[in-house]
């Protein structure tokens, strides 16, 4: 889906990016994942810029840094929404009804994975698994988990997120 | 302060003796695993810190994860002469007046899931349990006597729930690093394998490879060697690995350190899934105190032997389980696997000697130095030694962690321990092994638990998840569950797993959606046959497994798929309708109230009637109805 942060407009700190590659992780190509993390956690995304720079600072190819970027989950290079809604699709979820909850969450928010709605409120992801299986179906917004989730339920959850 | 020997352990012992088992006032323990904090554990916390942090005679305090999740937030209160008391499903709305009649002696007999007869871990029977001398309350059954905690031996999960994670003395208190000093100061290298090697451990990652064996062919390879540690729990359902990190860390920072005396390593890595942020927060600290401690680092303990550890996360790629996949990512690679002509304990990560466990595995590895490989190897079953955990979740009344012996039978697992199925529905199968294990159906329920005994009925031990199913979950659609999540995380670089699992997938998928045609049975066996013979690594070659179990135990199940276009189980929505049936409908409506497409209607107190054209099948109303008048036809 489109979105309202538009990358041309995006200022990249470069000393904040410096400070990450340096001082957290010593310029060291082994890092790279975890640079990759603390960059997406300081922009939401992986901003393209911020991957040629950081290929230049630790000797690594960007072809080689963009392979790592889309081989892992974790990472997104569109920039995201302000919450992101992480739908557990664990087994023990699955059994438990995991799937009505993923058809109404797609349904509410008229979005697919890996997703933003078009007011760039939520972003869709599934994940396997958060090891929360007591509490199964699951989901996380942000950072709170919502547990023994009921479909009727999935609405007043949304609103509580602006 | 710097420990140097097995006295000034001791002396920390001696010295956090009283704060673990006669406080000087109240104190409350909160279950505070990620598990726990879901179900409201923080709420608890800070609601108690909130009431009684003033006091000075009361004191709160977390611990990692106490096993029976499903009744979580679980919060025990102790004081000095009196009971142990576990209060299970204690929200913030609760705490303080729990808090407060514990103080009364007005114990709250509905929110108490029994008292703790001895909190002693395995480790610690050179002293007297300290609960001996109290008398306990009248009418509160024991902890260890309720089925749920019956029939487990707690090796692995000894410390978790019972201490603070973040303190070392907690730590000490109950026995850790003396193994680790015993085998610093004590015992060579071979000595410290022939110990694994006797005690018959097996990985507890899945693939179950002897412990002992691995350690010495690592230590006979020369250059860098290194100690990995496999923290990228990935079979979905199964979260012990998450709850030792978060509940015990030391016990596996010991562990390793115990390997690495073993093998002769310097460095070592924790490789974490990036799903488990509160373990990563937990190790850091953990290592800190290590540090601080003076049991890692440069000259441990005042020897030369030195020891370093780093964490690295992962980033949602489950295939980095696999050990060359796991060490080509700890490199910054993408994880991607390789064929093992030559091992990883020869060339693995950096091309030096590397030895990959597990977390469970490295928490086994204390007691079996402390009290011998003999004593360990007395557990369990010829081939499988000691003791297994296993997540119980799925269609279970108690789901939940628990750890038992090697042998026990799954009857007792899920019927015993996790005391059946839900709502009087029916057990239908157990999962094991994650997306590379299979079903086991209810007519094989006496089946011992052990690695060999798994293999012959076609699942896997894996990494202990154990999902139940029940008459409402289709073995079709789990099968097709598996193979989706399978094709998400084929890595790509082998055809048999890649283009293999997506053919099977599209097989299923049709299947599900009413369009299976005769032979598409015998075609997915056929296919399963050949990705499981020539697939590179163990994704591909266990991919097939949950399709051909579900095939050879619930054929009939595909059958009523593909022949009758009916999915018996009431999920694959373009098999089955619901209808109500009048004889059972009160009329109560409720779910005509939650129905999102006003499909039911009806007059109140008589039957209701369900419009196919309006219904969605979403099964809010199957699942609301309390007297089982919605059918699935």
């Amino acid at each position: 889906m489109n979105s309202s942060v538009s990358e041309a407009s995006l200022e990249l700190d470069y000393r904040e990016l410096d400070r990450i590659i340096e001082e957290d992780y010593q310029n060291d190509k082994e890092n790279l994942i975890m640079i990759l993390q603390a960059i997406q956690k300081t922009y939401n995304y992986l901003p393209k810029p911020a991957l040629s720079y950081l290929a230049v600072k630790i000797g690594v190819p960007v072809s080689q840094i963009y392979g790592v970027a889309t081989f892992y989950s974790t990472f997104s290079l569109e920039p995201r929404g302000r919450n992101i809604i992480s739908i557990c699709l664990g087994t023990a979820c699955h059994v438990r009804g995991g799937d009505r909850i993923h058809e109404t969450l797609v349904d509410q928010l008229q979005v697919h994975d890996g997703q933003t709605t078009s007011d760039n409120r939520f972003t869709l992801e599934s994940v396997r698994c958060i090891g929360c299986c007591s509490l199964g179906p699951v989901i996380k917004v942000n950072e709170d988990m919502h547990g023994r989730l009921k479909q009727d339920e999935i609405q007043s959850i949304l609103s509580r997120y602006e | 302060m710097k420990i140097t020997s097995i006295t000034d352990l001791d002396a920390i012992r001696q010295a956090c003796f009283s704060r673990l088992y006669a406080p000087d006032g109240v104190k409350v323990n909160v279950g505070m695993a990620s598990c726990g904090i879901a179900a409201g554990a923080q709420a608890s916390y800070n609601r108690a810190l909130q009431e009684f942090s003033t006091k000075p005679d009361i004191s709160i305090s977390q611990t990692g994860c106490i096993g029976f999740c499903e009744m979580e937030p679980l919060v025990e209160i102790v004081a000095p002469g009196k009971p142990r008391m576990m209060y299970h499903h204690l929200t913030e709305d609760k705490i303080a007046e729990a808090i407060n009649g514990y103080l009364a002696n007005d114990y709250h007999k509905k929110w108490i899931l029994g008292q703790m007869r001895d909190p002693r871990n395995i480790l610690e029977d050179d002293i007297a349990n300290p609960q001996a001398p109290v008398t306990p309350a009248e009418g509160f059954p024991f902890l260890e006597d309720i089925p749920f905690y019956a029939k487990q031996t707690k090796i692995a999960l000894r410390n978790c729930g019972y201490m603070d994670p973040d303190s070392i003395e907690e730590y000490i208190a109950r026995k850790g690093y003396y193994a680790f000093l015993k085998a610093l100061t004590q015992m060579t290298p071979a000595d410290i394998i022939k110990n694994i090697k006797t005690s018959g451990l097996r990985g507890r990652g899945g693939g179950g490879f002897p412990t002992g064996i691995k350690w010495e062919s690592c230590a006979k390879h020369s250059g860098d060697r290194y100690i990995i540690c496999n923290a990228d729990e990935g079979d979905p359902g199964a979260y012990m690995d998450r709850s030792i990190l978060e509940g015990d860390p030391h016990s596996v920072l010991e562990g390793m350190l115990i390997a690495a005396l073993a093998i002769g390593s310097k460095q070592g890595f924790f490789y974490v899934r990036n799903e488990y942020p509160l373990a990563v927060k937990r190790l850091i600290t953990a290592i800190k105190e290590a540090e601080k401690a003076g049991l890692l680092g440069d000259n441990i303990a005042g020897t030369n032997f030195s020891f370093h550890v780093k964490i690295s996360r992962g980033a949602g790629a489950f295939v980095c389980g696999e050990s060359t996949a796991l060490m080509s990512s700890l490199e910054g690679k993408v994880g991607r696997p390789r064929a093992k002509y030559v091992h990883t304990v020869e060339k693995g990560f950096r091309d030096g000697p590397s030895n990959l466990n597990n977390v469970e595995t490295y928490a086994n590895v204390p007691p079996i130095i402390l009290k011998g490989g003999d004593w360990y190897a007395s557990m369990g079953t010829a081939n499988s030694k000691g003791t297994k955990v296993f997540s119980l979740v799925g269609k279970i009344n108690n789901t939940g962690l628990v750890e038992v012996p090697m042998g026990i039978n799954l009857k007792d697992i899920v019927f015993g321990i996790g005391g059946g199925v839900p709502r009087k529905k029916e057990f239908k199968a157990v999962q094991t092994g994650g997306p590379s294990g299979g079903c086991i159906p209810a007519r094989l329920l006496d089946l011992p638990v052990d690695y060999q005994k798994l293999a012959e009925v076609g699942s896997i031990m894996g990494s202990g998840g154990m999902i139940v199913m029940d008459q409402d979950t289709c073995m079709v659609d789990v099968a097709r569950y598996f193979l989706d999540f399978l094709k998400e995380e084929s890595c790509g670089q082998c055809n048999p797993c890649r283009e293999g699992i997506k053919q099977m997938l599209e097989i299923l998928t049709s299947i599900c959606q009413g369009n299976g045609k005769e032979g598409d049975i015998e075609l997915l066996e056929e296919l399963g046959a050949m990705i499981q013979r020539f697939s590179l690594c163990g994704l591909g070659t266990s991919a097939p497994n949950p399709v051909l179990t579900t095939i050879l135990y619930f054929r009939n199940e595909y059958e009523a798929h593909i022949r009758d276009k009916k999915c018996p189980a009431g999920v694959c929505k373009a098999l089955f309708h619901y209808e109500i049936d009048p004889e059972k409908c009160t009329g109560c409506g409720s779910c005509a109230r939650k129905c999102p497409q006003e499909a039911i209607t009806g007059d109140k107190k008589k039957p209701h009637s369900l419009d196919q054209s309006k219904c969605i099948k979403c099964g809010i109303c199957y699942d609301t109805c309390k007297f089982d008048a919605l059918v699935i036809r």
